[in-house]
């Protein structure tokens, strides 16, 4: 029996500039490891370290002393100790987050990223599958396939991980018996098919015994295909297909060191280029020739797919972050709204129509989530109804962008077609998203230029336009306020509109409803009349409750710089209850009326307001002064 | 169509390289924490190769112990100077007037000196991300570190609000007053390494070439007599021996190994065929098995 990695030592002890020579053309592959927590996972990836020499004696040491006093094994070696980490998990006894472990043959450097199969972790096993040519997919010999089989196997294709091991593990448990394989092997086939699964290679192993992993097992006579370390090590690499496809650059960073250098910097997504060869930035669609690859040893005459490079070009055209610098003759869509797949990772649930960050390639632009069309339970593949997507849950949505990006669909290339969504207030990474396709060019729709624009309606009424937006509770007294604030306007022949909740409600949004996303709703439309107007030059003021700052910044961010007042009309919980002119709060106190602000739904109160009315110091007339002061100084 | 195969430390090099350039573009007011040894020294040629022909547009930060090797102050300026970076070197003034030293203060060496010495330099600059030399493969919590590391405003690390971090895309949004620690050479193993400065021509400090030294062994260690501050035991007398460091930190905390090895494919010979864990080298890790993470918690680097 051969073993492929301890051939290398001899070559190690006798001739150390060879070795050197042998592995630094090594390759790399990265890879996934998908079980249940029973399937004996942790066991593997410490076999694979353990047998690749990545175990060292102080380490084994400490294993052997981690295995008398907390191993399964019943004080045997506990390979699953050497790759549960963090403390806590190691007394709960299961990995919860993703691990990277590496090791090394004479081929190939690996990168495993190991990620826990627990129900609830789906989030871990994307975050890990992200950036994998290949998947070994655990199955108990014992058990079969399993709900966590079809759910793993169904998120690592979901992911676009191309390659497929299914490892029929513990195969010394039910005997080294080829027919339990056999009809595991069948059973998955079918189930790969009906998932779009293409190909996977199986292997029954021993994990714990250690057959076929590094060394073709005695045991198996009957197996004939390759050991699972032979097949990571002889699987090709994904970098070659990704080579062959048109050159893509997004540019990270421009390098300007001075005047006379202008470089664009960036990680080649896809293709190949050489000095001369034609180029397009996008969006912009301007055209230029690459003048020089340059790098710190000196000009280079290639650069490919994996490689982070620098260009210049042969012409002073407009390219900064964020755009993407394609080979001339295949440019990539530029678009705004794309039907995706979402993977929401947060513990708060996703709000459609609210505006999160967008990142995709080197750019950060905003957009807004709309209502899943379907919600996919992992575990069956099934569609279900949904109206939002939360922690760990899966669907299909449409995006909206605020500008274009170029972009490809996830399947062709996973740096231009995979994102992730940004919760703007707590920055938190809340989903992770791939785009299917654009639902429509951008470049079809232009706006309307008109001849007479904002700065003409707003010069015939002699006033600059703004929006004075009050938000507060529900009592505080923003309608009062804004009505004395529109007279005080109009007296001084100011040209005003008024837009109140209420009355909005009655027209404009009577289809609305006080659930999360119907308010933010509520707001966007508002903000839109609200832009609207003071493109006619308008003075709007508005009075909303708004309770949620991310909406309150989505408006401002529709307005000119400068437009937007926010005035926070400041009044205690307890005032405004205490006022109760509508009666609400007895309502929604007694459990007649759901979501009302400030009893079972959050008002968010802001931090940076240009206005703020205390209400307990000021009576509406003088609230209303101070606001109109600082419109007209 | 042209081809080409991308070895693993192409690979590496481009994946580090892509994160220091997110990190240039996305920071206010980045740093790059440089401690001299093997790993900064990579990370700091990748940074040159990120940016060049600029050079490298943040400073380096030593924070300094004064307990480090002389060798290794020697090459910390010149390796600034080559790189055309500005070099901060910080020392906690308390710890500076108090004389805490690792022979006297156990624990507390580390923790006033790095831990505290860290936290207050990063302070005193305002700086927002800080580039480490941390791999993943160096310690069992680290295996499960992200790329960008966040740290509340205190410096605190939380293992359970730590971001997913998914393709290439890196989330280097934060509120006021939160920092992000960044390590661009997550991926790389010790061996990677070697080869990277052996392939590169990279300059290290000599101490990692096997040379005649004066040591003592002391508690199972055997530690370089650097300077006259060495307390010598009663009975205690510096023998030259043939060593080379692993890893290096603060002379006193840093255990040799006998070696012969004076050319870096010697070296990386021996650690191929060595049976002990570069870390092991290191006085810090040994109480428990856990006792990294706890130190990552408290916001040693």
């Amino acid at each position: 029996m051969t073993d492929p990695v301890y051939q290398t030592e001899a070559l190690l002890a006798e001739d150390i500039d060879a070795y050197l020579v042998a592995h630094q053309h090594k390759t790399m592959l990265r890879f996934i490891t998908c079980g249940s927590v029973d399937d004996g996972k942790s066991t593997l990836i410490g076999r694979l370290l353990y047998d690749s020499k990545m175990i060292f004696e102080d380490q084994l040491a400490a294993l052997e002393a981690d295995s008398k006093r907390v191993g399964t094994q019943g004080g045997e070696i506990d390979f699953a100790l050497l790759v549960d980490g963090l403390a806590a998990e190691r007394e709960q006894g299961i990995t919860i987050d993703v691990a990277y472990r590496f090791f090394a043959t004479e081929k190939r450097k690996f990168i495993v990223a190991d990620t826990p199969g627990h129900e609830q972790y789906t989030r871990n096993m994307v975050t890990g599958a992200s950036t994998t040519d290949l998947a070994v997919i655990l199955i108990d010999a014992r058990k079969g396939v399993l709900t966590q089989t079809r759910r793993h196997s169904y998120l690592v294709h979901l992911l676009g991980v191309r390659h497929l091991v299914l490892a029929v593990n513990k195969m010394d448990l039910v005997g080294y018996d080829q027919q339990v394989f056999d009809s595991i092997v069948a059973d998955y086939t079918d189930f790969a098919r009906s998932i779009g699964i293409d190909s996977f290679v199986p292997i029954p192993i021993s994990g714990l015994a250690g057959d076929n992993i590094t060394s073709r097992s005695a045991n198996t006579p009957w197996f004939e295909g390759p050991t699972l370390l032979a097949h990571l090590e002889e699987i090709e690499v994904d970098s070659g297909a990704d080579q062959a496809q048109p050159f893509r650059m997004p540019v990270q960073w421009v390098n300007r060191p001075n005047l006379d250098f202008r470089g664009f910097s960036g990680f080649v997504a896809s293709g190949a280029i050489r000095p001369g060869e034609a180029v397009r930035v996008l969006p912009s669609g301007k055209t230029s020739r690459v003048a020089r690859i340059v790098s710190l040893e000196g000009d280079r005459d290639l650069a490919v797919a994996g490689e982070s490079v620098t260009l210049t070009l042969a012409d002073e055209i407009d390219c900064s972050r964020g755009q993407v610098i394609v080979a001339a003759q295949s440019p990539l869509e530029v678009a705004d709204q794309f039907e995706t797949t979402l993977v929401w990772m947060d513990e708060a649930e996703m709000v459609p129509g609210r505006a999160y960050w967008l990142k995709i390639g080197a750019q950060t632009v905003s957009a807004t989530v709309h209502q899943p069309k379907y919600e996919v339970n992992v575990n069956t593949q099934e569609h279900l109804a949904a109206k939002t997507l939360d922690l760990n849950a899966i669907g299909v949505a449409n995006v909206t962008t605020d500008r274009e990006i170029p972009f490809a669909p996830y399947a062709e290339n996973r740096d231009l077609g995979g994102f992730i969504l940004i919760d703007k207030i707590t920055n938190q990474t809340v989903a992770a998203g791939m785009i299917h396709f654009a639902l429509r060019r951008a470049q079809n729709i232009h706006w309307q230029a008109t001849d007479i624009g904002r700065d003409h309606h707003a010069g015939m009424k002699h006033q600059k336009p703004a929006v004075l937006w009050l938000t507060g509770l529900s009592g505080s007294g923003k309608s009062t306020i804004a009505n004395i604030v529109e007279k005080k306007l109009a007296r001084m022949n100011r040209h005003t509109f008024l837009l109140d909740g209420d009355n909005v409600r009655h027209g404009l949004n009577k289809d609305l409803g006080f659930t999360e996303a119907d308010r933010i709703e509520n707001i966007r439309r508002v903000g839109e009349v609200a832009k609207l107007m003071t493109d006619a030059g308008l003075i709007v003021i508005t009075a909303f409750i708004s309770p949620f700052r991310s909406e309150r910044d989505m408006v401002r961010g529709m307005m000119q710089p400068g437009e937007f007042i926010e005035v926070f009309i400041d009044t205690p919980l307890e005032v405004a209850e205490a006022r109760d002119v509508k009666g609400l709060y007895a309502k929604a106190r007694a459990g007649q009326l759901k979501n009302f602000t400030g009893i079972d739904s959050p008002y968010e109160a802001p931090e940076n307001a240009e206005i703020r009315i205390d209400t307990s110091r000021m009576t509406p007339e003088e609230a209303a002064e101070v606001i109109v002061e600082r419109l007209v100084p | 169509m042209t081809q080409k195969t991308l070895t693993h430390l192409q690979r590496l090099e481009a994946e580090s390289i892509h994160i220091m350039r997110e990190v240039v573009a996305e920071a206010e007011n980045p740093v790059m924490l440089y401690s001299i040894g093997k790993d900064s020294a990579v990370m700091l040629h990748l940074a040159r190769k990120a940016f060049y022909p600029a050079p490298p547009p943040f400073p380096l930060l030593h924070v300094d112990t004064t307990w480090k090797f002389r060798d290794m102050y020697a090459l910390r300026g010149k390796a600034a100077e080559q790189a055309g970076m500005e070099l901060l070197v910080y020392q906690n003034p308390e710890a500076l007037a108090r004389g805490i030293n690792p022979f006297d203060h156990g624990p507390l060496h580390t923790d006033m000196w790095k831990t505290e010495g860290l936290k207050q330099a990063l302070d005193l600059h305002n700086f927002d991300v800080a580039f480490g030399g941390a791999r993943r493969d160096e310690e069992k919590s680290r295996a499960k570190e992200r790329v960008f590391s966040f740290r509340s405003a205190n410096h605190r690390w939380d293992p359970k609000t730590q971001r997913p971090e998914l393709w290439r895309l890196y989330n280097a949004r934060k509120a006021k007053g939160e920092s992000v620690r960044v390590f661009p050479i997550s991926n790389w193993t010790e061996l990677d390494i070697w080869q990277y400065i052996h392939l590169e021509g990279i300059e290290i400090v000599p101490l990692y070439f096997a040379a005649p030294r004066p040591t003592v062994e002391r508690d199972g260690l055997i530690l370089m007599v650097d300077d006259d501050r060495f307390p010598l035991r009663e009975g205690e007398v510096p023998q030259m021996r043939s060593v080379r460091f692993r890893t290096l930190g603060c002379y006193p905390l840093t255990g040799a190994v006998e070696s012969t090895a004076t050319e870096l494919p010697q070296v990386i010979q021996e650690m191929l065929l060595t049976t002990t864990s570069e870390r092991q080298g290191r006085a810090i890790d040994r109480d428990q098995a856990a006792s990294m993470e706890k130190k990552k918690q408290e916001g040693y680097f």
